[in-house]
This record gives C-alpha cells, sequence and structure tokens, in this order.
C-alpha cells in the first residue's frame, strides 16, 4: 500500500515540483536579508510566467521565453525598489499592491493577447547520459529540465555569495544595521535595489518554470499563491539558502503526495493538502524567532540621519 | 608616523570649518560655526545636549549637508557628500552610538564597506592580519573572529577606533566616547588617544564632562543652542569658566550641604538576595538602612548589582531571599503600584524604556502613575484635563522644563528635561524614599545642577534618599554616605568625612 503511494516518481515529482519555489524563495531571501519584505513576489511571478509563455507562443523560441522572463522580473523588481527603497513606502503595502499589478495584468494582457488556453512546447527534459539510466536515482535526480538543476545549483552559489563575498557581507549588513552599513560607506540604496531586482529576475524564473517548463500553459492566476508560500519559506528556512532548499522540498513532497494519492484513488480527503500552506506558514512563524540570521531591519525603510 | 593600509594619500595637516550653518524644520542646528583642527592636537567640541555638536561632525562625515559655508582639507575646499567620501578623505568617526552589526564578527565589520565594488571576494585573513599588526601597535587584544555582540561595550570602542585606523582616517571623530565608559576604559581611551596625537593624528573629541575635557584636550570650542561661545587653549580653561560658558551664566559645581539630621530609618533591607536578568545572583546578601534625611550614594562599576538594588527596592524585581521594609513595613513583593503607595518614589536607570512613554505627551507622562487618583480623574474614571493641564504648566515653570508645549511628545525633548520631568512626577508625590539611579546620565550641566540641588532640597525635608551613580563625582558631591557594591554584594561603606578617592576605586574594582 506505502509502496503504492511513496514510489521514485513520487520524488521526481517532489524535486521538480520545489523548482519555482526554490527560485522565487531564493531571491526572496537576497532582498529579505538585505531588508526588504518583498510580498509581490506572486505577482512577479506571474508576469515572468506570462511573458516568458507569451515569448515562446509567439516565436517558439525557449531562450527568447527565458529572456522575457528575466526581463520582466527585473523590471518588477526594479518597481518595488523604487516604491520601497526610494519613496520608502510601507513594504507589506507595496508588496500587495506588486502582487495585484502582477495578477491583474497577467491576466489583462493573456485574455488580450492570447484569449484561448492553449500549450506551448516547453523546455524538455535533460537526459544526462549513464546518470540519467542509474536505476530509481536516475529517475529521481536526472531527469529534469535545465531549469530544475539551476534552481538547486542556486542554492550553495547563493550561501556562497552571502557569505563570502564582498556584496554579501553588504547585504547581510544593510538587513542587520543599516545605518552602521551607511556609515561605513556602503550605499543601502545600491544594495537593496541591486537585491530586489536580482529578486524580481528570480521570481520572473520561477514563473516562467512554471509556464514553458512545468506545466507549459498560461491561464488566470497560474501560481494560485505559489508566491505567498515562496515568503514563507524563507522564514521556514531561517533566512539560510539552504534551509530554504529544506523548506521547499518538504512542501513539494506533501504536494508531490498528494498527487500521488489522487491518482492512486486512496481515500483521503483533498483539504489535507490544501492545509498544507497554512501548516508551512505556521511552523515558518515558530521557527522564524529562532533563527540568529533574521534581518533586523526587515521591512523599516532606511533614512540617514 | 601612522601608517595607513588603504592609500598613500597625502595626510589631513590641518581640517577648516568655515561660517558652517544647518538648520532643521524649526532649529537652527548650527549658527555660522568656525572650526578647525591640526594634526597632532585634540580640539574638544563642548557644548550641552542639543548645542549641536553632533550635527556639526555629521556635516563633517557626509551625513549631513551644510546649508551654508564650507569644508577645507589642507587649504582646498572639499565636499564631502557622503561617508565614502569622507572615509576616502581620511576622516573617521566613532559615532555616539556605535555602527557595527552586532551579529558580525570584529573582521566582517571591518571589512564592511572596505571594498564597495560587488563582485569582489571578502578577505577576511588579510583584514585580520592588518588588525593584528594595528592592535599590536596600540597594545590592545582584539580578537578578529568574535562576533561584535559578545564584546563589552569599551572594547567595541576598541575596535571602532581599530576600524577608522585600518581606513586610514588621519582625522578621527569622538562623538562622546566616553558616555558609555567606566573611569578605567576612560583611562585606557586617554592612552590611545595620546598615542594617536602623538602619531600625528587630528582628533576631534566630544563631551560634556568637563575634567575629562581638561584632561585630553590641546584646545576647546565650546557651542551653545547652536552657536560658538568660544575657543580657548586648554591652559586658560578652568572648570568653572567653561561651564560658564557652557550654559550661559554662573555654575555651582560645589554645593554647600547642611549637616546632616538623621531622622529614624525610613528604608531598610535585610539580606536581600536577588537574581539579575543573567540569573546569577546579581544581588547577594545585602544589608542596608537609610535614615530618613540622609542621602547614602551607591558606588560600582556598572553591572555590579546596582541596577537590581534599585529594581528591587522599587518593586520591579522579585527577591530570593531577606526582607525590604519601608517604615516598618515589610513590602518584599509588593507591586510598583503599591510601592508608590507607600510613598517610594523611583528614578530609574533607563529613563526612554522605564522612566516615560516615549510617545504620550508631556502631560501624559506627567500623570502616568497618579492617573487614576483624583484630582487628576473623577472616582478612577474620566481624566481631568484642566487640573492636569495646571499641574503640568506648574511643573514645566517649577522644574525649568524646555518643551515647546503640554502637549509636546516626550520623546522630543532633550534627555536633560525628559529627566526633569520624571524628577517632577516623582516627588510630587512627596515620598517617603527616593530611588535616584543614575539620575544625571547623559544630562547637562545645567539640567544636573538643577537636579542635584532637587535632591538636596529632598533630603531637607527629611527623605531618605539613594543615589545610584557611576559617576563618582556626583556620588562623593551629594552623599552622606557611600557603598560600594562588587559582584552584588556591599563592599564597602564610607562616611563623607572619611571620603578617599584611590581607597573608593580600589574598592570599585573589587580590591578590599
Ligand atoms: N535629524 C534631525 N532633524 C531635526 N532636528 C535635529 C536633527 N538632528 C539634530 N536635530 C536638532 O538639532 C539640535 C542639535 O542637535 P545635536 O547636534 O544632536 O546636539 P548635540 O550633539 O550637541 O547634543 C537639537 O535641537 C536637535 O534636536
Ligand atoms: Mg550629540
Amino acid at each position: 500500500m506505502i509502496g503504492n503511494i511513496i514510489t521514485a516518481s513520487v520524488f521526481a515529482s517532489m524535486i521538480r515540483l520545489a523548482t519555482p519555489y526554490l527560485f522565487a524563495a531564493l531571491g526572496e531571501t537576497l532582498g529579505q536579508r538585505s531588508g526588504v519584505l518583498n510580498l509581490g513576489l506572486d505577482g512577479m511571478m506571474l508576469m515572468g510566467a506570462f511573458f516568458a509563455f507569451y515569448a515562446v507562443f509567439i516565436t517558439g523560441s525557449l531562450i527568447l521565453g527565458l529572456i522575457a522572463a528575466i526581463i520582466v522580473g527585473g523590471l518588477m523588481g526594479l518597481a518595488m525598489a523604487f516604491i520601497s527603497v526610494t519613496l520608502k513606502a510601507e513594504q507589506g503595502i507595496s508588496g500587495i499592491g506588486i502582487f495585484l499589478f502582477g495578477l491583474g495584468m497577467s491576466e489583462l494582457l493573456f485574455q488580450q493577447w492570447i484569449g484561448t488556453p492553449t500549450t506551448v512546447s516547453g523546455i524538455p527534459d535533460v537526459y544526462i547520459p549513464i546518470l540519467s539510466d542509474i536505476p530509481v536515482i536516475g529517475h529521481i535526480f536526472f531527469n529534469h529540465n535545465i531549469l530544475v538543476y539551476v534552481a538547486f545549483a542556486l542554492v550553495p552559489i547563493m550561501t556562497l555569495v552571502l557569505n563570502k563575498t564582498n556584496f554579501g557581507l553588504m547585504v547581510r549588513a544593510v538587513g542587520q544595521n543599516p545605518e552602521a552599513a551607511d556609515a561605513m560607506g556602503v550605499s543601502v540604496t545600491k544594495v537593496r535595489y541591486t537585491t530586489l531586482i536580482i529578486g524580481g529576475i528570480l521570481a520572473g524564473l520561477a514563473g516562467a518554470s512554471l509556464s514553458i517548463a512545468q506545466i507549459n500553459v498560461f491561464q488566470q492566476n497560474l501560481t494560485a499563491g505559489q508566491g505567498f508560500i515562496a515568503v514563507a519559506l524563507v522564514y521556514f528556512g531561517g533566512w539560510k539558502p539552504r534551509g530554504v532548499m529544506l523548506g521547499a522540498l518538504l512542501f513539494s513532497f506533501v504536494n508531490a503526495l498528494q498527487l500521488q494519492i489522487s491518482v492512486v484513488g486512496v481515500n483521503i480527503p483533498s483539504e489535507f493538502s490544501a492545509m498544507a500552506p497554512y501548516i508551512i506558514t505556521l511552523l515558518a512563524l515558530v521557527f522564524a524567532s529562532k533563527s540568529r540570521e533574521k534581518p533586523d531591519a526587515l521591512t523599516k525603510p532606511f533614512e540617514r540621519g | 608616523m601612522a601608517e595607513t593600509v588603504l592609500t598613500n594619500k597625502r595626510r589631513i595637516e590641518l581640517l577648516e570649518m568655515r561660517g558652517i550653518v544647518k538648520r532643521f524644520p524649526g532649529v537652527l542646528a548650527c549658527d555660522q560655526i568656525d572650526f578647525t583642527v591640526k594634526s597632532g592636537e585634540v580640539h574638544t567640541l563642548l557644548g550641552e545636549n542639543g548645542a549641536g555638536k553632533s550635527t556639526l561632525m555629521k556635516m563633517l562625515y557626509g551625513l549631513y549637508q551644510p546649508d551654508e559655508g564650507e569644508i577645507r582639507i589642507n587649504g582646498k575646499v572639499a565636499s564631502i557628500r557622503s561617508p565614502q567620501e569622507a572615509i576616502q578623505s581620511g576622516i573617521g568617526m566613532i559615532h555616539q552610538h556605535f555602527m557595527f552589526v552586532p551579529s558580525l564578527t570584529v573582521a566582517e565589520n571591518v571589512a564592511l564597506g572596505l571594498k564597495t565594488s560587488f563582485g569582489s571576494m571578502l578577505d577576511l585573513k588579510e583584514i585580520s592580519k592588518g588588525l593584528s599588526a594595528l592592535s599590536d601597535r596600540y597594545n590592545l587584544k582584539i580578537d578578529p573572529d568574535i562576533p561584535i555582540w559578545q564584546l563589552a561595550v569599551g572594547e567595541q570602542q576598541r575596535v571602532e577606533i581599530l576600524r577608522a585606523i585600518y581606513k586610514g582616517a588621519d582625522l578621527l571623530i569622538l562623538d562622546e566616547p566616553t558616555a558609555v565608559l567606566t573611569p578605567q576604559e576612560v583611562d585606557d581611551l586617554f592612552r590611545i588617544l595620546n598615542q594617536m596625537r602623538q602619531d600625528g593624528h587630528a582628533l576631534i573629541f566630544i563631551s560634556h564632562k568637563l575634567h575629562e575635557v581638561l584632561a585630553i584636550s590641546n584646545r576647546i570650542t565650546v557651542l551653545r543652542d547652536g552657536a560658538q561661545v568660544g575657543m580657548i587653549d586648554v591652559e586658560e580653561a578652568t572648570k568653572q569658566n567653561l561651564a560658564e560658558m557652557m550654559v550661559g551664566r554662573p555654575v555651582v559645581l560645589q554645593y554647600d550641604i547642611p549637616p546632616l539630621e538623621r531622622g529614624s530609618v525610613r528604608l531598610e533591607l535585610n539580606q536581600v538576595s536577588a537574581r539579575s536578568n543573567r540569573g546569577n545572583l546579581g544581588l547577594n546578601d545585602v544589608s542596608l538602612s537609610v535614615y530618613g534625611g540622609e542621602i547614602v550614594g551607591v558606588a560600582g562599576v556598572s553591572g555590579n548589582g546596582q541596577q537590581e538594588l534599585a529594581q528591587v527596592i522599587a518593586g520591579l524585581r522579585p527577591i530570593e531571599a531577606g526582607t525590604i521594609t519601608v517604615n516598618g513595613q515589610n513590602i518584599s513583593g509588593k507591586s510598583p503600584e503599591k510601592m508608590n503607595s507607600l510613598g517610594v518614589s523611583y528614578i530609574p536607570e533607563e529613563r526612554m524604556v522605564d522612566g516615560v512613554i516615549k510617545e504620550f505627551t508631556v502631560a501624559e507622562n506627567l500623570i502616568l502613575q497618579d492617573h487614576w487618583r483624583e484630582p487628576f480623574a473623577n472616582n478612577g474614571l474620566m481624566l481631568n484635563f484642566n487640573v492636569i493641564q495646571d499641574a503640568c504648566r506648574q511643573a514645566i515653570k517649577d522644574y525649568e522644563i524646555k518643551t515647546p508645549s503640554t502637549e509636546t511628545p516626550i520623546k522630543s525633548l532633550s534627555g536633560g528635561n525628559i529627566q526633569k520631568l520624571v524628577l517632577a512626577r516623582e516627588l510630587a508625590r512627596n515620598p517617603q524614599v527616593l530611588i535616584a539611579a543614575q539620575p544625571t546620565r547623559g544630562v547637562d550641566i545645567g539640567a544636573s545642577e538643577y537636579i542635584h540641588q532637587r535632591i538636596l532640597a529632598e533630603r531637607e525635608t527629611g527623605t531618605a534618599i539613594l543615589l545610584i551613580s557611576e559617576d563618582l563625582d556626583e556620588i562623593r558631591a551629594l552623599s552622606d554616605r557611600i557603598i560600594v557594591m562588587f559582584e552584588g554584594r556591599i563592599v564597602g561603606i564610607v562616611e563623607r568625612k572619611d571620603v578617599n578617592i584611590q581607597a573608593l576605586g580600589a574598592m570599585m574594582a573589587g580590591v578590599h
């Protein structure tokens, strides 16, 4: 029975489903470590998902799809930076504004430019000689599209950037004590713009990983709140890339299990998986207060003097 | 000459600020200030709180831009638009509040801002090497790998200084560096500053403690209410003339204290122990009597149980053992409210946290404890605004509190004025026992003098007063008896006539 449910396929889907969460939550981690809470993540993902889909739909080029997602995501990040860093607006509210904009705009453009639900042929899975052929392991780990590998590669890269580079030091300092960073000659504005633009780009890629790699369609509210779960995953992961990855895996494991259960036809209420986001969020809040990495200046706009 | 790690740029030989004006909404913070400092000298900026010292220096460090006037370095006009540009020009600043990221290590905090290009890798090893070279030179022990929050305040300050030197500061601004230090640490700081002066650094020292200013300065510029009162060489300076320049009127530095007329025992502690926030016995088996009409000073290096002592008496901290009585009535374990009604008044150490509610107005803060009582409230329900306003205006007048109105939020008042308000509130109740914890810390001379006079007047009326202070001068000036605390115990009791400063210092350091 259990063997029917927990199969290699479940683990393979876990990895695949974790991808958009990883992109979005790693970008969010960077932004939050610099002291900016971006609640607009879901809206950014939707915009990235739509433009990637549209570019592929029109041109058939997957590369152009990815570039579109990167540009649109970056622009959304820039907008968030302008509102929350330059205009010093309340971050929670500006994030919600960005979300609503992304939600509405992506739907509007979809209705105007495409109209009817269609599919595109998305990014194919990569066949890795030998590795992909290993029984079970190959199926779980080495049978995915390129974005999956990129997302997981970003985990150590992000850790390295945060802990071993001057930029990472500036990010951490700006998130913990922007006055001190400023007094030491670090431009709080530049650092926060940079983290938010990178975060936007990653959110755009998160969207693309849905619309042109995972499900290859676009529809209204395609993300269905995944961006918000990604925000919770940052708290859950204690603002550390590895913690965020563990959270994303745990969460998508639950998702994958739920899919499998419905396939196998076991009688477990679907409310079970519907509850998962809330449970994760609650866990996140419990863990969050314990993390040493929590940025003290999170949500606080910086003003000199 | 100290070699700087960063560049071979020309050293700052002479820095001039000319005709500097800075306005904030409703405040002229600096009015046509001229200030110069040379390599190899300590030029002190002296002035009461709010005189404009920090503002002037923040303009030098690029945090604010002057509205008028110019800054010249070695004769050439310099525009300093950000801290980054200040650092590049060879200017460093130790701020009133340290500029650290507490969770980062010493080396990381030093690395911060050193390279602002986004691409480069951190090289903490090199920084640690540079730091140890500097700490050898100045004979300071610093572990570069320890997180800042684990360091004591004095050590943090040393890291600030080393960091500034490491970043190539020829000119170092120290904004009230001694405010957070013990007397021993002040001596250490002055040793470092003397060495820096010999090395040819230009130093700007900010303080309002006169004996320190006289001990370290070459020249002294006095500011008052944003204006420059004068500049004198240290040879011409005395405590008296400096105080007068600061306050703008003659100031009493030595009080005439009438002979002690001891009443009955008002406050008695019998073998009291209490835990500190860290969980150890912060107060260990303390017995003490304070008589009416007497001021008992509590001396000691900060963190040796003074705070716990004040808090147990005020009912803010539970006691583990022993009894506390006020006028013979056992009050151990009573609430702060109950203490109030028994006639215990408390001037807390952290006045912004325990003394007032920052967001409340002057009037609201004044009735904080008595708000439910007649005449401020009718039947404990409705606040009686006219009565409150009258009482408030009276207090503002009596205590010379400088505030635009009774409805001003308390947080926009200066420290001295807030303290006067706390005092007004606490003394209005005609207390039997007054606990004054650091009553003049961060308070300017004029206000300190006023607060001292009020405490002495309270002594005259027969109140039993416990004065807790890290300022030995204050303790000596006011106390009839001095007790010294060390590691939670009372290690010495000295009568006013027997006070010997060396002996006190030794007891404070735990040598007895
Ligand atoms: N950022 C600011 N905005 C408005 N007013 C300020 C600001 N900084 C300082 N002030 C005012 O300028 C005056 C001088 O303050 P400051 O330079 O901090 O004095 P000091 O350092 O001598 O105690 C005070 O009246 C203070 O309230
Ligand atoms: Mg100041």
